[in-house]
């Protein structure tokens, strides 16, 4: 009896601590008086947020940030970085530790309906795919049974090798690895035939990793839905939109052919009334979501539309050397679809 | 006609076989046929594994400042990573143009570390010395002032943020383990009660989830807005951690002197301070101070466990360092360099403590 007296009380306060961070319904303030961005971001995965030897953070996550912030603040330089572990990113969202989570993280309905954030969108479509030496002769992932297949514990990854087997029916002989560099070590040193990540990690580590780029093949199928974008904390409606609407506004530049190098003379001389929406020169989309009228002029000539993002950090001539695929505009037949911004 | 010798025999050196290399050998390592076999295996995994790792290390290394591409040509270690990016794996994602003032505050704080070593040295205004080192160092880090550049704490890193958790953790900790290792033995029930249900609580959680709670479930308990820095909310947990782990191993060096210490105290009209004090604690921590050297080597290593909570240490930084996909194979380079570092210290102070233990010994040599 006296226990669950307890646990009410220890429950009344876990409720009054969360209710006040949810309280926290002025996100957008909060940056502005702070006149900077908190973001979480990844320790270091090439191509989505590493930062060099000097303390540069790049990549198509933290450009993500840099966007958000050139729109919120005006200045895209105006970003705290917060690297985050895996295990902590949630938390350190929900805690108002950082404003925005835009660290690699796969939009599932557990997370989006169960820890207390929002996913804003997509920034990134991945999926999980295989690769093996060229001398095997496998060229469908439908014959790998019985391989023996290299992976890291603990991810979706391992959940989503086991499911695939299991509904294909075939025998699979994982051999899991902890972390990644040994993973890699044992692929390459003839442990396992097979290694399966994200197709833009697999593409990476065949371009850089292997002694031979020739000698090995990445399978054409891909076995998982993998779609990575940033997430805000539930409670604040106007930072979700905000959040939500920067992601859009990247792609719809890029649909309108607004880059970096041009903005200034379209917002200048161009008299397509979708690109003066956009870049605040007619109408005031800008007062709705609480922000300064050239807030995606801000975002294109600091950061750039989506696909220079793309091609800056993750694209055919980086080490990761990726196609834009599904992760092209939609007039292009990849996935990246804006909400039209009017 | 006498059978008594009247002088002795001229000495003969030992047999040949019996002395020298050879005879240490046989005496120590052929005594045996299992000896022998034991050796001989011995001996071949040694010459399996040292020289390709010398070969490795030293003679097919690359030492130039060169990119990742001749590495990869190369067989043996690629020093070159290290000569890049040292400056991210030591200060981690300090602003680069920064970083003379966490290295100025390093040398500071190891040099104020060494001369306390000596035991001329060991005199109250330390203390004070102390407290002002510490502060000169988190004015450097931190900036502000003196038109120093504010310097978020998020972004110290790399060694001098491990030296800093490890350093403050020792000093500050040791104190408040004192206090809990005597208030344990108290026989006021109510002090006695709190030491005991702080140690054992504390102690019964692994430090993982003390930081864990520090950093990202107390926030959600403040009042929105209220805040406290990141550094030092680990700081604070790692301090709480260690204190309960010294608190036992002092009461451990506490409970070994014999009752007769203390009732010979007692006879000689000693307050219960001036008893710990001048009899008591002086005994008792010098039995102690293996256990203690051995708590703080360990709280020195499990600063890298702040890297759960974004705090770059060196560790956390050493794995930034490689992240880059060009330079990632080259992770055992990176590894051998900040095991290196962490060697470093950890010997040093292990050294110490076994000199610690000789100047300190007067006559309980057991």
């Amino acid at each position: 009896m006296t226990q669950t007296k307890w646990l009410a009380a220890a429950a009344a306060v876990a409720l009054i601590g969360f209710s006040g961070s949810y309280a926290q319904a002025q996100t957008l303030n909060q940056v502005q008086d702070r006149d900077a961005l908190r973001c979480g971001v990844n320790v270091g995965l090439a191509g989505f947020s590493i930062a060099d030897d000097q303390g540069n953070w790049t990549g198509l996550d933290v450009d993500y940030c840099r966007a958000l912030a050139a729109a919120v603040l005006g200045d895209a330089d105006k970003v705290e970085y917060v690297p985050l572990s895996a295990q902590a990113r949630f938390t350190a969202l929900q805690s108002g530790e950082v404003d925005v989570l835009s660290r690699n993280t796969t939009w599932t309905t557990t997370r989006d309906a169960g820890l207390g954030i929002h996913f804003v969108g997509v920034t990134f479509y991945d999926g999980q795919g295989f690769m093996v030496p060229a001398d095997l002769g496998v060229e469908s992932a439908h014959d790998l049974s019985g391989a023996e297949v290299c992976v890291q514990t603990g991810t979706t990854t391992e959940l989503n090798l086991a499911d695939f087997f299991r509904a294909n029916d075939m025998d699979l002989q994982p051999v899991v690895f902890e972390g990644f560099e040994e993973s890699l070590n044992a692929f390459f040193g003839g442990r396992c035939q097979v290694y399966t990540t994200d197709m833009s990690g697999l593409a990476a580590i065949r371009s850089v990793d292997a002694e031979n780029p020739e000698d090995y093949v990445i399978l054409p199928e891909t076995i998982s839905k993998e779609p990575l974008g940033p997430s805000v904390r539930r409670g604040d409606d106007q930072w979700f939109a905000i959040a939500k609407w920067v992601n859009y506004a990247l792609i719809e530049t890029e649909e309108l052919g607004i880059t970096s190098e041009n903005v200034d003379e379209l917002r200048e001389n161009s008299d397509n009334p979708g690109v003066q929406r956009v870049l605040g020169v007619t109408g005031d989309l800008a007062d709705l979501l609480g922000l300064e009228n050239d807030w995606a002029y801000d975002i294109v000539s600091q950061v750039g539309n989506y696909g220079e993002i793309f091609e800056r950090n993750v694209g055919v001539d980086t080490p990761l050397g990726l196609e834009r695929g599904v992760n092209a505009l939609w007039t292009d037949g990849g996935l990246m679809y804006s909400m039209p911004i009017r | 006609m006498s059978f008594v010798a009247n002088d002795y025999k001229p000495e003969q050196p030992p047999p040949r076989k019996e002395s020298g290399a050879l005879g240490w050998a046989r005496a120590n390592l052929f005594n045996s046929w299992f000896n022998t076999a034991l050796t001989l295996l011995a001996l071949y995994f040694l010459i399996e594994t040292v020289p390709p790792l010398i070969r490795w290390l030293f003679i097919d290394a690359v030492w130039g400042l060169v990119g990742p591409d001749v590495c990869r040509e190369a067989d043996g270690a690629c020093w070159s990573f290290i000569r890049l990016k040292y400056r991210q794996i030591l200060f981690g994602t300090y602003p680069f143009d920064q970083q003379w003032r966490p290295l100025i505050a390093m040398i500071l704080i190891v040099s104020v570390a060494l001369l306390s070593c000596i035991r001329r040295f060991w005199q109250p205004w330390m203390v004070g010395v102390w407290i002002a080192t510490l502060f000169i160092y988190i004015t450097l880090l931190g900036g502000g002032v003196f038109g120093l550049r504010p310097v978020r704490t998020e972004l110290w890193g790399g060694l001098p943020l491990t030296l800093m958790l490890a350093f403050v953790g020792i000093a500050v900790a040791f104190p408040i383990s004192v206090l809990l290792a005597l208030g344990r033995r108290s026989d006021m029930p109510i002090i006695k009660a709190i030491c005991v249900g702080y140690i054992e609580l504390i102690r019964g959680v692994p430090l993982i989830t003390l930081l864990f709670m520090a950093s990202f479930m107390l926030p959600l308990f403040m009042p929105s807005g209220v805040s406290i820095d990141a550094v030092l909310r680990a700081q604070v947990a790692i301090i709480v951690f260690v204190s309960s782990y010294l608190a036992e191993v002092i009461r451990g060096g506490l409970q070994a002197l014999p009752k007769g210490q203390y009732e010979a105290a007692h006879t000689l009209g000693l307050s219960y301070w001036q008893m710990q004090r001048k009899i008591i604690l002086p005994q008792a921590l010098t039995i102690s101070i293996p256990p203690i050297v051995n708590t703080y080597l360990g709280l020195f290593k499990d600063t890298s466990l702040v890297a759960i909570i974004s705090l770059t240490d060196l560790l956390l930084a050493t794995r930034q360092s490689f992240a880059d996909p060009e330079w990632r194979r080259f992770f055992v380079e990176a590894y051998i360099f900040v095991a290196l570092i962490y060697w470093v210290f950890c010997y040093y102070m292990s050294k110490y403590s076994q000199y610690l233990e000789r100047v300190l010994n007067t006559g309980h040599k057991r």
